[in-house]
């Protein structure tokens, strides 16, 4: 690589960083704020989801790992976990990458919400299912779909804002090429 | 796409690799748990400064909504407080004309002690003429309580008027700062008579005329006035007033002068009457022709 794409490559990387910090932190900060029903936007499943979406499973991969990593440490028992579960996330959703467009914007909802219900299930059984609790239907009606449908209504403007973001970096960095 | 080579690196050793790394972390995690805890702490401590941020900022801007909000459920109570007030400073003034009443009664008794070789009934004022000056007023006490015509009325510190017309339940008063009247006064030092009378115009300023004092009468600004011997209604040594601005008047060769009321005019709700009857001088004819009805 040379040393223009390396440059923008750190700084898409600080970029990330700084983007899973701030949204992990608003996510856990907020929620007293605007949460609704109980359910709180899932920031970092839109940000992964999101990254993957225009950038590849490379991306989406690494962002899901750290983020759920971030978690993990932070609140998992078992750090692993959650960074596996995002990882897949973030890889799965790379493979859209190959549809992407730059205009289109009701897709990245699709995924998030497909994302977002995948993150759910599978939490639901780690923490639930393993445990005896096979009420599903409960805590999908009372749990998930609440979640889901608050992370797709703000995943409208946070998929924006990341694609702006995205966007303007593109723009500069291919502005020779 | 960039020319260059690159060692391609295809999905699926990705993923491969990726999920191998956190197995590999969830065996740590799970057999070393207690070594983690020095990660958790510093990477906890790096992130809660900022988390506390977006809480004091969230916690400061949602005060202002709740603010915002509550303006108007303060709106709201704020009404019905005023309207709460306002009951209650009616219900104040009710109990001040109460404590009024109270003081007057506990003058009036005091008064009672001073004329007391009088009778006297007390009464109140239901009734009072458009102004603020009882003029005219009328009384709850009538011929049922043995009041007639006549009958002198006091209050507080002094004369107030006289019974003019007496009903069964109630009395018609005429104060002495009416126009109409005329009252026989005498200055309690110098037993120099004068004739008190009152006048519409001197009634916004709150006074009477005195006249015809004898011209070589010693009397000075602040003199009392009381009811004289030779007042043909008026029983006598009852106090009037204080006499002011004394001057000489040409045209009838006597003094005069303004009386201020010893009777706070403005505000008198309770009053005496004395129900002795001035005993009629035979040799002079009354100042004016009471009516006695009997009403039922």
């Amino acid at each position: 690589m040379n040393k223009r794409s390396k440059y923008f490559l750190l700084l898409r990387i600080l970029i990330y960083f700084v983007e899973v910090i701030v949204f992990y932190v608003l996510q856990s900060s907020l929620y007293r704020f605007f949460n609704l029903a109980g359910a709180m936007p899932n920031l970092l499943i839109i940000l992964v989801v999101s990254s993957a979406y225009m950038r590849g499973w490379i991306t989406g991969m690494t962002l899901g790992f750290f983020s759920g990593l971030l978690v993990d440490i932070l609140f998992g028992n078992i750090i692993g976990v959650y960074a596996m579960i995002m990882m897949l996330i973030g890889y799965l959703t790379g493979f859209a990458n190959r549809i992407y467009s730059k205009d289109d914007f009701t897709l990245p909802l699709v995924f998030t919400a497909v994302a977002d219900f995948l993150y759910q299930f599978l939490y639901y059984v780690f923490e639930f299912l393993l445990r005896g609790k096979l009420d599903f239907s409960y805590y999908f009606r009372k749990i998930i779909l609440p979640e889901i449908i608050y992370t797709v209504a703000a995943s409208i403007l946070v998929y924006k804002l990341l694609h702006m973001i995205n966007h303007a970096l593109d723009r500069n960095e291919f502005k020779e090429e | 796409m960039r020319r260059r080579e690159k060692i391609r690196l295809r999905p699926k050793h990705g993923l491969i690799i990726g999920l191998v790394v956190c197995l590999v972390l969830i065996l740590i995690s799970f057999r070393f748990n207690k070594y983690l805890y020095p990660v958790r702490n510093a990477v906890g401590s790096a992130i809660t400064p900022m988390q506390k941020g977006i809480n004091i900022i969230g916690t400061y801007i949602s005060d202002g909504l709740a603010t915002l909000k509550s303006i108007e459920e303060l709106a709201e109570e704020n009404k019905r407080l005023k309207e709460q007030v306002d009951i209650l400073s009616y219900e104040n003034k009710l109990l001040l004309q109460n404590k009024y009443e109270l003081d007057e009664l506990r003058e009036l008794y005091k008064l009672d002690q001073k004329y007391i070789d009088y009778p006297k009934v007390a009464a109140r004022i239901i009734d009072k003429d458009t102004n603020n000056w009882y003029n005219v007023f009328t009384i709850d006490k009538g011929t049922r309580d043995g009041l007639s015509a006549g009958m002198n009325v006091i209050a507080g510190d002094g004369l107030v008027g006289i019974i003019t017309e007496c009903y069964y339940n109630h009395s018609k008063v005429r104060a002495i700062i009416d126009d109409k009247s005329a009252v026989w006064g005498m200055f309690l030092k110098t037993s120099d008579t004068c004739v008190v009378q009152g006048d519409l115009k001197l009634m916004e300023e709150g006074k009477l005329r005195v006249e015809f004092i004898s011209k070589d009468a010693e009397v000075e600004e602040g003199y009392e006035i009381v009811t004289a011997h030779t007042s043909p209604n008026f029983l006598e040594g009852i106090l009037i007033g204080y006499v002011t601005g004394i001057e000489l008047d040409p045209s009838t060769m006597t003094k005069k002068g303004y009386l201020i009321p010893a009777v706070d005019f403005e505000r008198l709700s309770e009053v005496l009457i004395i129900t002795e009857l001035k005993e009629p001088l035979l040799t002079e004819p009354p100042e004016e022709v009471s009516e006695n009805e009997q009403e039922k």
